[in-house]
């Protein structure tokens, strides 16, 4: 155990206790390769980050509510609702479009801390305080239109989706890549990261031991809220368009990647490392069932079998400790 | 032999345990345990806290099955392998917290499991006429739809006994019934006891108000570290007597000598006047000199841990001050207490201190962050040096990358122990610092006291063990229902002053 755990560079660290899942991903993507001319490609690999950037921006901030302990249902319609606040300041009021993306982000945050008032001040459960956010974000980002979508951005804000610099990265990926680096900073070496586990580990230990965990509360729903704005964003730049109906389910599909990851719902357990091997697991398995000219009908079927699979595992790996 | 012969020789045969014992692992917690019951009788159980009054009456009601020994029940072997069989025997345990379902009616509550049916339908008429039919045996005026939500605890225990009673129940354990009672309700659960006699049901009452049992046991058992020490045939036994043969002799135990500070020494923890906004304890005033153990002594419920928990801001206070060396602490929470100083290991490990699942480091680490990683930036190595440090000072068997969780429950208490010194503080609370924890780590832990209040720290041991209190603080307070009943200095403290003061 003590030479497992001092051994081993920064990847291996990375990757710390998901083994099981980073397993699977392996054998997923050796079978994929096997079984499809086109999965392994550079051009194909691309596109799947292409795909999972809007899944990965929002299970990082799902890492950390679902560590603590909480979950967050509202994602999906904040993701909508961040596009649509972009959209309409930017196109419908002629804002200057860097100045309404801030705003979709402020919009998006004030719905997290909301959240997270409701769980903090008013002792609401998480999944209720959250299924309460979920509802009214989406009335929210519906009432901005009357429910009419909004097409066509800026050329350099679509463009962030399209061009790869230097041969390979569009800015929205970049963007996915640092927000999961730096969230896996702040988890692996800072206090603030370190109390995130400490709080799913035991709310009540947390705070006889000083940390403020109604403060770390309020700022985890924020800033997981504001993450699920910025992948509204970059959704909206992807589609060059913003709905109020975009993201429904995405809270389920973000809390799927996160769990079969590894991470427990009961909080404590869990990593931006798992979530990224959660993540990518659910994005290769997408494209590889695509390019299989698998029915999307059975594609959730198979999804759904993969996170019951990966959670049986993690449980019945537990019970053998 | 007539059938009234008969049926007498049966009635004169209640409960009997034979050599029961009963252990966890390595841990002995009962020992050749003998003993009688007959119907309509009596049986006041006492002990200490953890004696292991609790643990019999858990082998007589299914909950736990006996290491060794036998039961038997009206004449026949008796060996219940869940409180179902124990209740379909007709014994019933009334627990000292309720579990009641809290939002069904009584009467659901009283037939929970086992509703009656009529057609495929519950047949709430019957029910509700068989459930108040109860009630009124036990004198409960209360219609039998009422939420259990809406009841007094007094009421909720009768709804209990109501319970157990229309399972016919012939034996009925009271595990510390009247804790939760106000004196008329005492009175009225007394007389609900006798009449129940008179049907010849009888109950073993474990109780720590030594006043109560004259009145209504007719035998007392006395159970101390897991034996029976003394039965008595009558429950007219002087109460010095009983509390005696509860403490018993002094074990072989070695409390390190700690010098006390000079009496001129200007106090470190002043506590004036505090109140429990919950009603846990009122009006209690103290004051701790640095250097000082001060201990804490009081029976289950006094309140000792309700005080404490206030002290360090855990739980509000609806008044009253704790100064530290002269300054006022806000109770508005944990966190100024802490930055004052003030740390608490608390009675309850595994729920307040520690994260099991996690690693040794982490838990360290935990509200140490700041000197874990002076510079903000905490990586797994230093986290890991911090806990091989404090492995080394406070001798943990463990190594830092090891889960709480698998270790035993001495050294899960020194990584409490350390998590808290590491802090630095002033006063360190200690709430039953050696609860479950073997021998061996106990004679550390006191060390570990003795050290604190030699580095001038203001020390405060609550303990249900007398011994340990007596053992380590230069002064003892005894607190019983939540009011100071005074403060004893080491030459005055004995087990049985203490005991007296406890017991009121």
């Amino acid at each position: 155990m003590e030479a497992k755990s001092s051994g081993g560079g920064g990847v291996l660290r990375f990757i710390r206790g998901a083994t099981g899942p980073l397993i699977g991903l392996v054998l997923l993507c050796a079978f994929l390769s096997i079984a499809t001319d086109t999965f392994l490609s550079v051009r194909n690999i691309l596109n799947v980050m292409d795909q999972i950037t809007v899944l990965g921006v929002m299970a990082v901030g799902m890492t950390f509510v679902i560590l603590i302990g909480g979950i967050d249902l509202s994602v999906g319609s904040v993701l909508a609702l961040s596009g649509m606040v972009m959209g309409y300041l930017g196109n419908n009021l002629g804002w200057p479009f860097g100045l309404a993306i801030v705003a979709a982000l402020v919009a998006s945050s004030a719905c997290g801390f909301v959240s997270g008032l409701m769980i903090t001040r008013l002792a609401m459960p998480a999944f209720i305080a959250t299924l309460a956010m979920m509802s009214i974000a989406r009335g929210i980002a519906s009432i901005i239109t009357n429910g009419q979508q909004i097409i066509g951005f800026p050329d350099w804000f679509s463009n962030l989706a399209i061009i790869r610099n230097f041969g390979f990265l569009t800015v929205t990926v970049g963007a996915m890549i640092v927000i999961t680096v730096i969230a896996w900073v702040i988890l692996q070496y800072r206090p603030a990261g370190r109390s995130l586990y400490a709080i799913g580990g035991s709310a009540e230990v947390a705070r006889l031991a000083g940390i403020n965990v109604r403060r770390t509360t309020l700022w985890v729903y924020t800033i997981c809220a504001a993450l699920a704005g910025l992948a509204g964003v970059i959704l909206s730049a992807r589609l060059d368009s913003a709905q109020p109906s975009s993201g429904i389910g995405y809270e389920l599909d973000t809390i799927a990647a996160v769990v079969i990851g590894g991470a427990s719902l009961s909080g404590g357990v869990g990593s931006i490392g798992r979530t990224v091997i959660g993540v990518l697991i659910i994005g290769f398995l997408r494209n590889g069932l695509n390019l299989l000219q698998v029915s999307p009908f059975v594609q959730q079927i198979v999804i759904g079998v993969v996170i019951a699979v990966a959670v049986a595992a993690d449980t019945l790996r537990h019970r053998g400790e | 032999m007539t059938t009234a012969a008969k049926q007498a020789e049966q009635l004169e045969v209640g409960l009997t345990l034979h050599r029961v014992g009963k252990q966890y692992g390595p841990i002995t917690v009962l020992t050749g345990i003998d003993l009688t019951l007959r119907p309509g009788e009596v049986l006041a159980l006492l002990g200490e806290n953890g004696a292991g009054k609790s643990t019999v009456a858990s082998i007589i009601s299914g909950l736990v099955a006996p290491s060794t020994g036998s039961m038997t029940w009206r004449g026949a072997p008796y060996a219940p392998a869940a409180p179902a069989d124990a209740l379909s025997a007709g014994i019933g345990l009334i627990h000292q917290e309720m579990r009641l379902l809290p939002d069904l009616s009584i009467a659901e509550n009283v037939f929970v499991g086992r509703l009656p049916m009529r057609g495929g339908r519950i047949d709430r008429a019957a029910m509700n006429a068989r459930a108040a039919e109860q009630l009124k045996r036990l004198g409960l005026n209360v219609p039998p739809t009422t939420l259990v939500r809406h009841l007094r605890v007094a009421a909720q225990q009768q709804v209990e006994i109501a319970k157990a009673l229309t399972l016919n129940a012939k034996l009925l354990i009271f595990d510390e019934p009247t804790a939760a009672l106000g004196l008329d309700e005492t009175d009225r659960l007394f007389e609900q006891i006798r009449r129940l006699k008179g049907e010849g049901v009888s109950f073993i009452y474990i109780s720590h108000r030594l006043d109560e049992i004259p009145r209504i046991a007719d035998r007392v058992a006395v159970i101390r570290d897991g034996r029976m020490v003394a039965t008595h045939d009558t429950a007219q036994v002087p109460t010095k007597t009983l509390v005696e043969q509860m403490v018993g002799r002094p074990l072989d135990r070695m409390f390190p000598t700690i010098d006390p500070p000079p009496l001129e020494t200007a106090p470190l923890l002043e506590v004036d006047g505090l109140t429990s906004a919950r009603g846990d304890f009122a009006d209690v005033s103290f004051s701790v000199r640095p250097g000082e153990v001060f201990g804490l002594a009081g029976i289950i419920g006094a309140g000792r841990t309700e005080l404490v928990r206030a002290i360090s801001g855990a739980d509000p206070v609806s008044s009253g001050t704790v100064k530290i060396n002269g300054q006022l602490v806000r109770l508005d929470g944990p966190r100024d207490a802490l930055s004052r100083g003030v740390v608490l290991v608390p009675e309850d490990r595994k729920g307040q201190a520690l994260i099991l699942p996690q690693t040794i480091a982490d838990n360290l680490a935990l509200g140490n962050y700041a000197r874990v990683a002076p510079s903000g930036w905490i990586s797994r190595a230093r986290t890991e040096d911090f806990a091989r440090q404090a492995i080394k000072r406070f001798l943990i068997k463990g190594t830092a990358g090891q889960r709480v969780g698998q270790l035993s429950g001495g050294n899960q208490q020194k990584i409490v122990i350390a998590k808290s010194i590491l802090r630095d503080p002033k006063v360190v609370i200690l709430d039953e610092p050696t609860r479950g924890i073997d021998v061996g780590a106990r004679a550390a832990i006191y060390q570990i006291v003795a050290d604190l209040a030699r580095e001038g720290m203001a020390v405060i041991v609550v303990s249900s063990d007398l011994d340990e209190v007596l053992g380590l603080a230069h002064r003892v307070m005894v607190l019983s229902r939540g009011r100071n009943r005074g403060v004893l200095d080491r030459e005055t403290a004995g087990r049985v002053s203490v005991m007296e003061l406890a017991t009121t």
